[in-house]
């Protein structure tokens, strides 16, 4: 039993995390160049036009895919600061840190694209509907996150007030999905959902889930590429981060 | 317990209460959240009354008449109608027999003056062939 727990949490360890995570970066690279290629390549010239929108729809590409990132980000977010506060373990409060500003980034695209898409077909750049506003809420708790983990120096204390904010915000996850399902929204409702089939042509579907694992790709390998250089500045006193750098 | 499965149980315990806090809190704040009432509420007195709200709703098939800048149309839910008069820039979507959001009061003639006019779109997405052959079908139907 004992001896799982230490193999358990192996790469839980700084030391040993930090060229794991080195080895993985390229292959994460390649997959996101790969998926957003292909995904491009329908989203532009295999998905077909749409009958009500036309070829304005297309930006529904980038718009879902980042949508549905920063909600997922969030919650691995979350889960990591949760671990981190409950086990102690240091990996978990770096890897929060890292994918923060890539959530972030995410949400604020959502919200970009979305208001470009909601200007020619709504009719409006903005609406306070439950889905815009909700969203808008998760890219401030983004920004709250990283402005609280950078405002206290003691990184081990910054990690667990991060935790706190960041659990507290998970409430918001649910709010934003089911928001077109619980109000009148001007936001459409789900075209994916788990119970019935997607309400969407094939080829686009194809085009939006590859762009969505373009994104994914992408999000894992810049978070990666960020948690090493947390590690390494957190870790800078030890040794083997002297012998890392030479 | 351990500490380790004392903080557990803490953070565990915190999110519950959370999130009932959250919901109690969402289902008080239900009828604010909602961004327009339908013609059906308003028909019951349900809108509010004196200021500026939004009703959502399709628009009437062959209700819409222009008259110099100003377009008439009436706001249907398929059970109660509201009549609606806007002067401006109609969004593209803005289609017989679509859903549109409106902004603006309701005149004591019953006519809702709107100063805004928003499109709804639905989840739905196909090539027009496909469009077409499901009005067809429709077409069909008795």
């Amino acid at each position: 039993m004992r001896q799982s727990i230490i193999h358990w949490f192996k790469f839980a360890s700084p030391q040993s995390f930090y060229p794991l995570a080195g080895r993985m970066i390229p292959w994460f690279w390649a997959a996101t160049a790969a998926f957003g290629i292909a995904g491009l390549w329908i989203s532009f010239f295999v998905a077909p036009t749409d009958a009500q929108q036309g070829e304005g729809y297309r930006i529904i590409f980038v718009h879902v895919p980042a949508s549905w990132m920063s909600m997922f980000i969030y919650l691995v977010m979350a889960f990591w600061a949760g671990l981190g506060l409950a086990l102690n373990t240091r990996v978990s409060g770096m890897m929060a840190q890292a994918l923060a500003p890539t959530g972030a980034l995410m949400a604020a695209l959502s919200l970009w694209t979305g208001a470009l898409w909601g200007k020619p077909m709504w009719g409006a750049w903005w609406v306070w509907d439950a889905r815009l506003t909700s969203e808008l809420i998760l890219f401030f708790l983004y920004l709250g996150f990283m402005a609280l983990q950078a405002a206290i120096d003691d990184p081990r204390r910054a990690d667990k007030a991060g935790a706190i904010l960041a659990l507290v915000g998970v409430v918001n996850i649910p709010i934003i999905y089911f928001s077109v399902k619980w109000w009148n929204t001007l936001h459409q409702g789900s075209t994916i959902n788990l119970t019935k089939a997607p309400s969407m042509a094939q080829t686009m579907l194809w085009g939006m889930l590859l762009m969505a694992l373009c994104f994914w790709m992408y999000s894992i390998a810049v978070a990666l590429t960020r948690v090493r250089a947390i590690i390494l500045e957190r870790e800078r006193h030890t040794e083997w981060v002297k012998h890392a750098v030479e | 317990m351990k500490p380790r499965q004392k903080r557990i149980a803490l953070i565990a315990g915190g999110l519950a209460s959370l999130a009932v806090a959250a919901m109690l809190t969402l289902n008080a704040l239900d009828s604010n959240i909602a961004l327009y009432v339908t013609p059906t509420e308003v028909a019951a007195g349900k809108a509010p009354q004196g200021k500026a709200f939004r009703i959502g709703g399709l628009v009437k098939e062959g209700s819409i008449k222009r008259q110099d800048m100003t377009v008439r149309f009436i706001i249907t839910d398929t059970a109660k109608e509201i009549p609606v008069a806007y002067t401006g820039i109609l969004p593209d979507l803005f289609r017989d027999g679509k859903g549109a959001v409106v902004q603006g009061r309701l005149g004591s003639d019953g006519v809702f003056a709107a100063t805004e006019v928003l499109a709804k779109h639905d989840e739905n997405y196909m090539p027009p062939e496909a469009k077409h052959a499901i009005d067809q079908a429709q077409k069909g139907k008795p």
